[in-house]
């Protein structure tokens, strides 16, 4: 088991680093940087100035070395698109409004899934099966951002009910949740039903039936604890997804979070914070990832943790 | 595969040790209703695509400046955007857009991505299939669509820069099946009773390995199209994929978020295209699923 850890983590560190090192390469393969001449004309001493003063005159190798070196001291530099931060002050200001979300969407989603998914499993083949299968391919097939301009359409322009977007009121978190949920919460419903209809098709359900266990008890104590066991696999990494946020919900509803910083990063070609924020997002999916096997091994016996399938 | 699917065939007509499994397939996709309700929408986005010039009024970059932003009436079916272009021909023209993407992206997948899964699978434990499995394992850590996005703001938007960043992380998960497939297959008893009964390597790969793995390879394959249109739709939403005058659903609908107030149309038609091909392709995706692979019908 230790070994097994072990060696998942270090495989993690090994990508990430990868991970940082083809990004590096990849921002500095390209002309054109953030002090083009095009965007912004300088004078060539105060160029030079500036690009000494980002460290963008040295080589590339040795930039990547100092940016590493300064990474694992938690230095991951300073925004070009916000120099009076640091990129770390920046990601934990616009994580808040994010990280918000992410939580209120997890929680919801879950348990709607949940329960969606284990009152399809019962009512197979009825009539609130079929909704809930049909909600769920419509949450799982559509783009989070298409509902969210319905939603916007229906409920801002035509209906004037709620404020197309924005952040700080508390009718502000309705729509970006809802939207951002419905994925999620189709994916926990879908994956809840299968699971639950496998368990209770199992011989330990029928012979807990048999020995005169309520149904009520039968679904709480028997059949839903097993159903849970393949939801850790699939929905674990759900998690660091909704926690790093929607780049789509954020930027309809202009929400200034991680996502919509890290699209206008992109725009404005911000290295250290499009850096920062690749990392963040691989450190974080590989983390889950790892922690959602081992934890799997640790409920379920029956699975051997051995190398890599 | 073969005569374990002739085992479980219910209907005991006396054609039934003639059918292929291929065929089983074919009859529990099209007794499918979602499925070919969702192969006829498909349809009619190919037609749509392959015909835009045909089928659409007017040329996609006219653009008649005293006509911006038009209610749909009888001459603009679905109105027009903010440079006077008619929505409902950039609507035609844009779904040529995305089944480019959709299906060059996965040729990008399946190209890569079938070819190193066969040098690892085939050859499990050598230095080919270590190369292959560490790649896999590094391009598995990059938040995919973070990486597009990325990628498309250091080379820049367009057609091909679209399906290039796209297309980049998209094979892993095809080279992981393909490997995977291949493991489990070599194992199989039908395959060491051939290799018992002296096949060459050649004839088990063409005749037994390749056959078998290739229904989930099509489900992947059939998924993948629509969340790579899904993917482009978001880029060109974002505005960092396809670039002007090419009409795309998804910049079009993120173009309009300036004048939705009012002008909802322009954003909301295109938004509807969107979500009738994704559910289509899905439809198909799910019916060729549970037609190919009866076990799995539950999920």
């Amino acid at each position: 088991m230790t070994r097994y850890i072990v060696g998942r983590l270090s495989g993690l560190l090994f990508a990430v680093l990868l991970v940082t090192l083809i990004t590096f390469l990849l921002m500095h393969a390209v002309p054109g940087g953030p002090f083009d001449e095009i965007k912004q004309p300088l004078p060539e001493a105060a160029r030079e100035n500036i690009l000494r003063k980002y460290g963008l005159d040295k080589p590339v190798w040795e930039q990547y070395l100092r940016y590493m070196w300064s990474a694992l001291h938690g230095d991951f530099g300073i925004p070009f698109q916000s120099p009076t931060e640091t990129v770390t002050q920046l990601i934990a200001r616009v994580w808040v409004p994010t990280l918000q979300i992410g939580a209120v969407t997890i929680t919801l989603s879950y348990t709607l899934g949940l329960l969606l998914g284990i009152v399809a499993a019962l009512n197979r083949n009825t009539w609130v099966d079929y909704g809930v299968t049909t909600l769920a391919t419509l949450g799982i097939a559509v783009p989070n951002w298409v509902i969210a301009i319905w939603m916007i359409i229906v409920f801002s322009i035509t209906l004037h009910w709620l404020p197309t977007g924005g952040w700080g009121d508390p009718a502000q978190y309705i729509m970006p949740v809802t939207a951002y949920a419905l994925a999620p919460m189709a994916l926990v419903a879908r994956y809840t039903r299968t699971s639950m209809l496998e368990v209770l098709g199992a011989d330990y359900v029928r012979t807990a039936r048999a020995k005169g266990v309520g149904a009520w008890r039968v679904i709480t104590h028997h059949a839903f604890r097993n159903a849970l066991l393949p939801l850790i696999t699939v929905l674990g990494p759900q998690i660091p997804n909704l926690a790093t946020g929607s780049i789509f919900i954020e930027s309809t509803f202009r929400i200034p979070g991680l996502g919509r910083y890290f699209v206008t990063s992109t725009f404005l070609r911000d290295y250290p914070m499009i850096m920062a924020t690749i990392i963040l997002v691989a450190v974080l999916w590989g983390v889950t990832y790892a922690l959602s096997d081992i934890l799997y091994g640790v409920v379920d016996p029956r699975v051997r943790l051995t190398g890599r399938g | 595969m073969a005569t374990k699917a002739l085992a479980q065939a219910p209907g005991a007509e006396p054609t039934v040790a003639d059918r292929t499994v291929w065929q089983d397939a074919r009859r529990r996709f099209l007794r499918n209703r979602l499925a070919t309700t969702g192969l006829c929408v498909v349809g009619l986005f190919i037609l749509c695509a392959v015909f835009a010039n045909v089928l659409a009024p007017e040329p996609y970059d006219r653009s008649i400046l005293s006509d911006t932003l038009q209610f749909p009436s009888a001459r603009h079916w679905f109105g027009t955007d903010q440079v006077g272009r008619d929505l409902l021909s950039r609507m035609i023209y844009g779904a040529r857009t995305s089944l480019i993407v959709g299906f060059a992206v996965q040729g990008l997948a399946f190209g890569i991505g079938i070819p190193l899964g066969a040098v690892a699978g085939l050859r499990p434990g050598s230095w080919a299939d270590f190369v292959v499995l560490r790649i896999v394992e590094v391009m598995s850590a990059f938040p995919a669509f973070l990486f597009a996005l990325f990628i498309l703001s250091v080379i820049g938007g367009g057609l091909l820069n679209v399906i290039f960043a796209i297309g980049v992380t998209s094979w892993i998960d095809v080279a992981r099946l393909t490997r995977a497939q291949l493991l489990t297959l070599r194992e199989r008893d039908f395959v060491q009773a051939a290799r018992a009964l002296g096949a060459n390597d050649r004839h088990i790969i063409l005749q037994h390995l390749l056959p078998n793995a290739l229904p989930p390879l099509i489900v992947m394959l059939a998924l993948g199209i629509p969340s790579a249109i899904f993917a482009e739709a978001g880029l060109s939403f974002l505005g960092l994929g396809i670039n002007d005058p090419i009409p795309s659903w998804g910049k079009m609908v993120g173009d309009s978020m300036g004048y939705i107030r009012v002008y909802w149309h322009v954003g909301f038609f295109p938004t509807l295209m969107i979500a009738l091909a994704m559910l289509s392709f899905n439809f198909v995706g799910d019916g060729l699923r549970d037609a190919l692979d009866p076990m799995l019908r539950n999920m």
